[in-house]
């Protein structure tokens, strides 16, 4: 493995989101922290939410924003550069075998991801404060699991960026992150669904479930949530499972 | 020195090829296409080639000959489905990685990293490839020079126009000093200015020993460049040797393409009598294809034949020894058909 070749293309990586970090800023947490401003700020002040929604929400929107990063950050790049600029020419040809491009694709979104979300706690807290009680008791459990929702965010950004056209970008958003979203037990928890059983049954295959659920389990433990071992397995299988069909999906579309 | 070997190459595209290889109609034709259940392009049909090291090699023939899926096969981006391609030693499917330090690759199509400036993607495409900080700050100047894009050095690629970006890209792929250069159809929509400074460039790489292989469906570029060429017309070689040797296949060399009223068998055979004259084809047009030593001493003698058969001499083109003459002999097309 041509290690130098590897860390080169991250530091591309790094010098490109360096450059439109602004950008990326705006795009990333404008639309989060609006939503935080809302719910959590205006419609708890006006009384229609109960205060504890605060906290209740905080690791939601770090899910969603993860999410929306990681997937924005590996998926973007490869629709653009698979299917217009071929810009990507340049890194296949480069000393090193095809698949640890995507691999190195992955990491980089899966550090942005993780910049992202670490980046959410102090902004919405600073948003919603005072009333928000966050308390990380595990620190292990907590960094196990949003490394694993910011490898989830990547690696489900490079299944979808190899595998949408071009034509359906808007698509992809409307028809998978949206719903993705909505029903990923972000804005609230996922025993609220207790009285939609069927409902509370078919969300488990959507694995922002447990990326908001691990969360909140472990930055508000105060709220019910999934059992935490359970949301670390299943994590890991989904990783497991998208960068499997990331890669393959990704050499399909290097090799002709 | 680093030569390059195919063997028997065979590709079959079971979907749209990719940019540049295979049929070249635009996107959305391609679109059609991949509708249609499993539809089979056979791009390569057998190439044989051994390019010698330090050679300048050509590969020529008209759009979809096979010439940028042969490219696409040696710089590992496109899967042989059969057949065996070699980089020196290297078996190009087998061993990738080793083979990518060895080539420079330009592509048809422009690829420039459009989130870099000019500068920055020497630099990185350097660091791609292992070079250390001071060799590649040294080069990129170097070549920044060499193509006179200095004042562009510090700008995106985004704003450059295509000959800016066409020069950048062959920079690039000379960034690591590569042992073989692969050059797609270099000079394709490039002013005459910059396609001379260009050509002076290749035949500069190639004084150091390196092995340079072009396509291109431009004889005048063939010619100026390569010590041998291939051409090449549904992924089979129909003809191999210096662009002299090759041009000198041609009967008699000069070409005359006739176009008359109509058809007449009886004024086709009467030409073949003429003197000098080599070869009489009919074409599809009512006119003939007639190879022969000279050109337009002929013409008056045509002329007579025609009128004294009746027929009317419409349009007369003369080519004199030309890759273009030579094509056409061999397939019944022409380079640019």
């Amino acid at each position: 493995m041509n290690w130098k070749t590897f860390f080169a293309m991250l530091a591309r990586d790094a010098h490109v989101a360096r450059r439109n970090f602004v950008v990326l800023l705006l795009q990333t947490f404008l639309q989060p922290l609006m939503f935080v401003f809302i719910f959590g700020r205006v419609m708890v002040r006006s009384g229609y939410m109960p205060e504890a929604y605060k906290s209740l929400l905080l690791p939601g929107i770090m899910a969603i924003s993860m999410v929306f990063t990681g997937v924005w950050a590996v998926a973007m790049p490869l629709i653009a550069e698979f299917q217009f600029t071929r810009e990507i020419e340049d890194r296949l040809l480069a000393p090193m075998e095809i698949s640890w491009v995507a691999v190195e694709k992955v990491l980089a979104g899966t550090l942005q991801a993780l910049i992202a979300g670490l980046m959410v706690i102090p902004a919405a807290w600073v948003i919603l404060r005072p009333g928000v009680t966050v308390t990380v008791h595990n620190p292990l459990t907590f960094a196990c699991v949003t490394l694993l929702v910011a490898l989830f965010s990547a690696c489900g950004g490079l299944a979808l960026g190899c595998s949408v056209n071009q034509q359906h970008i808007g698509l992809m958003f409307s028809m998978v992150l949206t719903p993705m979203i909505f029903f990923g037990c972000t804005y609230y928890p996922w025993s609220a669904l207790n009285s939609f059983p069927i409902l509370q049954k078919v969300v488990l295959v959507n694995p922002l479930v447990y990326a908001s659920e691990g969360l909140r389990g472990t930055l508000v433990p105060q709220f019910s949530h999934l059992p935490l071992p359970a949301v670390l397995v299943v994590l890991t299988a989904f990783d497991a499972l998208l960068l499997a069909a990331g890669l393959r999906q990704f050499w399909g579309k290097a090799v002709s | 020195m680093v030569g390059i070997r195919t063997h028997d190459l065979r590709k079959i595209y079971s979907s749209a090829p990719p940019f540049g290889a295979g049929s070249s109609g635009p996107p959305a034709a391609r679109d059609k296409l991949k509708k249609q259940p499993k539809p089979e392009i056979v791009a390569l049909d057998g190439l044989s080639l051994d390019i010698a090291p330090g050679e300048v090699f050509g590969l020529l023939g008209p759009n979809g000959a096979g010439k940028s899926t042969t490219v696409g096969i040696l710089t590992t981006r496109v899967r042989p489905t059969g057949g065996t391609a070699w980089i020196g030693e290297h078996d190009v499917w087998k061993e990738q990685v080793a083979v990518k330090r060895l080539i420079g690759v330009v592509a048809q199509r422009p690829n420039l990293d459009f989130s870099l400036t000019a500068r920055e993607i020497l630099l990185f495409h350097g660091a791609y490839f292992g070079l250390d900080s001071q060799a590649r700050a040294a080069r990129a100047e170097s070549l920044l020079d060499r193509f006179k894009l200095r004042d562009r050095a510090e700008q995106m690629v985004r704003g450059f126009s295509g000959g800016m970006m066409q020069r950048l890209s062959i920079a690039r792929a000379m960034m690591h000093d590569p042992q073989v250069l692969f050059l797609d159809e270099p000079s394709a929509g490039l002013d005459p200015q910059t396609k001379l400074l260009l050509w002076e460039i290749i035949r500069e790489y190639n004084q150091t020993g390196k092995t340079i292989l072009l396509t291109t469906h431009n004889m005048e570029e063939a010619d100026a460049l390569a010590d041998r060429l291939a051409i090449i017309d549904h992924g089979r070689n129909i003809a191999l040797g210096t662009p002299e040797e090759l041009k000198a296949s041609v009967p008699g060399g000069y070409l005359l393409r006739l176009r008359f009223g109509h058809q007449s068998a009886e004024l086709l055979q009467r030409l073949q009598s003429l003197h000098g004259v080599r070869e009489v084809r009919a074409n599809d047009q009512d006119g003939a294809d007639l190879y022969s030593d000279h050109g337009g001493a002929l013409i008056a003698e045509i002329a007579s034949l025609a009128s004294a058969a009746g027929v009317e001499l419409r349009d007369v083109h003369i080519s004199e020894p030309s890759l273009e003459n030579l094509f056409l002999h061999h397939t019944g097309r022409s380079l640019r058909e």
